[in-house]
């Protein structure tokens, strides 16, 4: 077929995304990003070398067909590209905003080696935000059988697209009131709307995926009621829920969080709006906020939002944050301060037993630890004190406990649900994924682990294991 | 889903609620929470289960009007439901055989008594609930604990009814007989708990503690529930709420429940002023 159409301008520079200005941010809790406009949309799709042998694709975790979807985006068929991306991920409005692209398609953009690479992640999520929510044709006729899957999280969020496309019944179980998961209770209102969360489980909704809230698998029923239920399959994924503590003197101080605590309060019980909403939240003066990853930028970015001081401090240097690199450029410009190469020693209090301060020791580089990263060594006497009214610990989490310590049988290694090279757990038909096998993970990784287990489910059950 | 069947208004500030939750009237058992949501916009809030019937697909929680959402929660009407409602949380109370057992209720937390009682009574121990009110008015579920307990006796602070004094103070006053106690089982206010678990250690008995610390999620997820216990944190909404109470930094769980007294004594007034300017323009 002839190539008709806009011309193709891979030279052209990368568009940069617009951003709401620094100071407006930190007046509430709208969107910091605002996404390409649509002629911003078009200029950078144009600068997709439309490869024969596109790497991009074969890089993204959930395989999104990015070539064809850019295409039609090209052509200003903006819901065709939509069903592109559909095709595989039908989160492209949380997977626009919360997925590290630069560590996928992005890395692996060719146009990268020589420029900026093609920003497929800002055009993933112009598609879900400008073109209709359509919800699609992909229904297949159902196969009367039933699978469970705990947690409403982003690895059962896709498991369940993938199982309903393939027939099969899928109840979502969830502890909270709220569905999502993580994108619920842990990423803030200003990098991930809530509208945006809600329709895209409500597609799920209207796929005939059926949500039940308020239900604890462990606690409310057992796995194996699940089954005498009729659930043929269950997958597990719970996520990583429980938070790591400093282990230091005064952690149990008033205003001492962790970042669990801290975000859950904010992004899912809306402290922010107390008392309107009756959920409160203690931000005082200054924060301090330990840790280096994205947990510690989006709670001190919230910290900043409720007008405090706001320092993260890390024990190693910035080349180790573990953060995105996007997410530490969005706190430096809402004027949150780092403290590299510091860690807490312990917390002083008042009478009424609420943090004053905390005494923190520098620290030097050693060599490498286990993870690669340069190991933190403390410098003997170089403790010093500063002042603080909030303190957040944002220092990583394990697997929540619930469901396994109600199931002694599944096999656990340090809280982890071990699974084997089919996603299985020790138990037959149970399956996990996600944070609840890896520990403290990524949205898109967990995406990857739910869509391993939907096609290790529907080949369980077709085989009659 | 979670709709209130029955109210009772045991007290002026104290509700009896029956409210429909077959799952957990299936599976729950003493000790055991619940975590609610009356309105859209409240806060969690953990409630001890006090009943649960199978047959009828529902649970009894008694719950006192103290802060704001807790008073949203009395308010609520039977036919209205209750927009969140999660359990059975937490860890059920230790139930053995123990020979003599003494139950420990203040305020509210007598309600909390009863199916620790009863399993206590069930399982052949020999069981005295030893309650306590602020007056004869405060006095509630005489007659369940009456049905639950072999023995139940009442302290009133001001005298109008039982022994006159805390129960912390009772509780001391019959100590010939209750330092021969197998088991001692707590349920009520910190300070209360704080001076009762101080009397049984110097006693030896081995005593456990209920405790309410603030809660957000209730599934170990926030750490907001952590309590010091032998020198250790502990969550308590997963590992707990019952302790051994001769363990348990009273003083810091106190503290910590104080954490939002300021804030919500203002939202409170804020509301409080906000009623108050309805009922003039009303009037």
């Amino acid at each position: 077929m002839p190539q008709t159409g806009p011309k193709r301008t891979p030279k052209a520079p990368r568009q940069e995304l617009p951003l709401r200005d620094p100071q407006s941010r930190t007046q509430g809790c709208g969107e910091v990003s605002l996404g390409f406009t649509l002629k911003q949309a078009q200029m950078e799709a144009r600068r997709c070398l439309d490869c024969k042998d596109p790497k991009c694709i074969e890089a993204c975790p959930l395989h999104i067909d990015i070539k064809s979807f850019i295409a039609r985006m090209i052509e200003g068929d903006f819901e065709g590209a939509l069903e592109r991306i559909s095709e595989q991920n039908p989160f492209p409005g949380v997977c626009g905003r919360v997925c590290q692209c630069e560590l996928y398609c992005e890395k692996a953009c060719l146009l990268g080696r020589k420029l900026k690479p093609v920003a497929v992640g800002a055009l993933e999520r112009f598609a879900a935000d400008y073109a209709s929510q359509c919800g699609n044709g992909l229904h297949a006729e159902p196969n009367g059988r039933k699978v469970a899957l705990v947690g409403s999280g982003p690895a059962s969020l896709i498991a369940a697209y993938d199982l309903v496309r393939k027939g099969y019944q899928v109840t979502i179980f969830e502890a909270l009131h709220e569905l999502g998961g993580v994108l619920a209770y842990g990423i803030p209102p200003f990098r991930l709307p809530r509208e945006i969360l809600r329709q895209e489980i409500d597609r799920l909704r209207a796929m005939g995926v059926e949500f039940c809230n308020n239900f604890i698998v462990g606690k409310t029923a057992s796995l194996d009621e699940l089954f005498e239920e009729g659930y043929s399959a269950v997958f597990v994924g719970t996520g990583a829920g429980l938070p790591h503590l400093m282990k230091i003197p005064g952690e149990n101080l008033i205003g001492v969080y962790t970042a669990n605590e801290f975000l859950t309060r904010l992004n899912l019980m809306r402290a922010y709006d107390f008392p309107h909403s009756g959920t409160p939240v203690r931000v005082g003066k200054r924060t301090l906020v330990v840790g280096g990853g994205n947990s510690a930028m989006d709670a001190a970015r919230w910290a900043r939002r409720l007008g405090s001081e706001t320092t993260i401090l890390f024990r190693r240097g910035r080349a180790e944050l573990r953060a995105r690199l996007e997410e530490i450029d969005r706190a430096e410009e809402e004027g949150v301060h780092f403290e590299f190469l510091a860690a807490p020693v312990r917390l002083l209090g008042d009478e009424t037993g609420a943090v004053r301060e905390m005494e923190c020791i520098r620290m030097r580089l050693g060599e490498p630890d286990e993870t690669g990263r340069p190991s933190p060594i403390p410098i003997p006497g170089s403790e010093y004190r500063v002042p603080v009214d909030t303190v957040v610990a944002a220092i990583g989490q394990s697997p929540n406990p619930t469901l396994q310590r109600a199931t002694p049988q599944l096999i656990t290694n340090r809280g982890k649900i071990v699974i084997d090279d089919r996603g299985q757990t020790s138990l037959p038909r149970v399956f996990a994924g996600g944070d609840v096998v890896r520990g403290g993970s990524t949205v898109i990784l967990a995406m990857r682990d739910g869509r391993a287990a939907a096609e290790a489910i529907d080949r369980a059950l077709q085989e009659g294991r | 889903m979670n709709r209130i069947f029955h109210k009772v208004m045991l007290a002026p500030e104290v509700a009896w609620l029956e409210v429909e939750a077959p799952r957990i009237a299936r599976r729950w058992k003493p000790g055991q929470f619940v975590i609610i949501r009356p309105t859209d916009d409240s806060e969690r809030i953990p409630l001890t289960i006090v009943d649960g019937d199978a047959a009828r697909g529902t649970i009894l929680l008694v719950v006192q009007g103290v802060g704001r959402t807790s008073r949203l929660t009395i308010s609520r009407e039977p036919g209205e439901a209750f927009t969140d409602l999660v359990g059975p949380l937490g860890e059920p109370a230790t139930i053995g055989v123990f020979g003599r057992v003494v139950c420990v209720g203040g305020g509210v937390g007598v309600a909390e008594l009863l199916p620790v009682a009863a399993a206590l009574r069930r399982v052949g121990n020999h069981v005295t609930a030893v309650c306590g009110a602020r007056s004869r008015s405060q006095i509630i579920l005489d007659a369940e604990l009456h049905a639950a307990a072999d023995e139940v006796c009442w302290s009133t602070d001001d005298g109008s009814a039982g022994f006159h004094g805390t129960v912390v103070d009772l509780l001391r006053s019959r100590e010939a007989e209750f330092r021969r106690a197998g088991m001692i089982h707590v349920i009520g206010p910190i300070p209360m708990m704080r001076a009762a678990a101080e009397l049984t250690r110097a006693w030896g008995v081995r005593t456990f503690a209920s405790l309410n610390p603030i809660m957000v999620d209730g599934t170990g997820m926030c750490g907001g529930c952590r309590v010091t216990v032998g020198g250790k944190v502990r969550f308590a909404c997963v590992e707990g709420p019952e302790f051994d109470a001769h363990q348990v930094d009273f003083e810091e769980l106190a503290r910590r429940n104080s954490a939002y007294r300021e804030q919500e004594r203002l939202a409170m007034q804020n509301h409080e002023c906000r009623i108050g300017l309805v009922l003039t323009r009303q009037g």
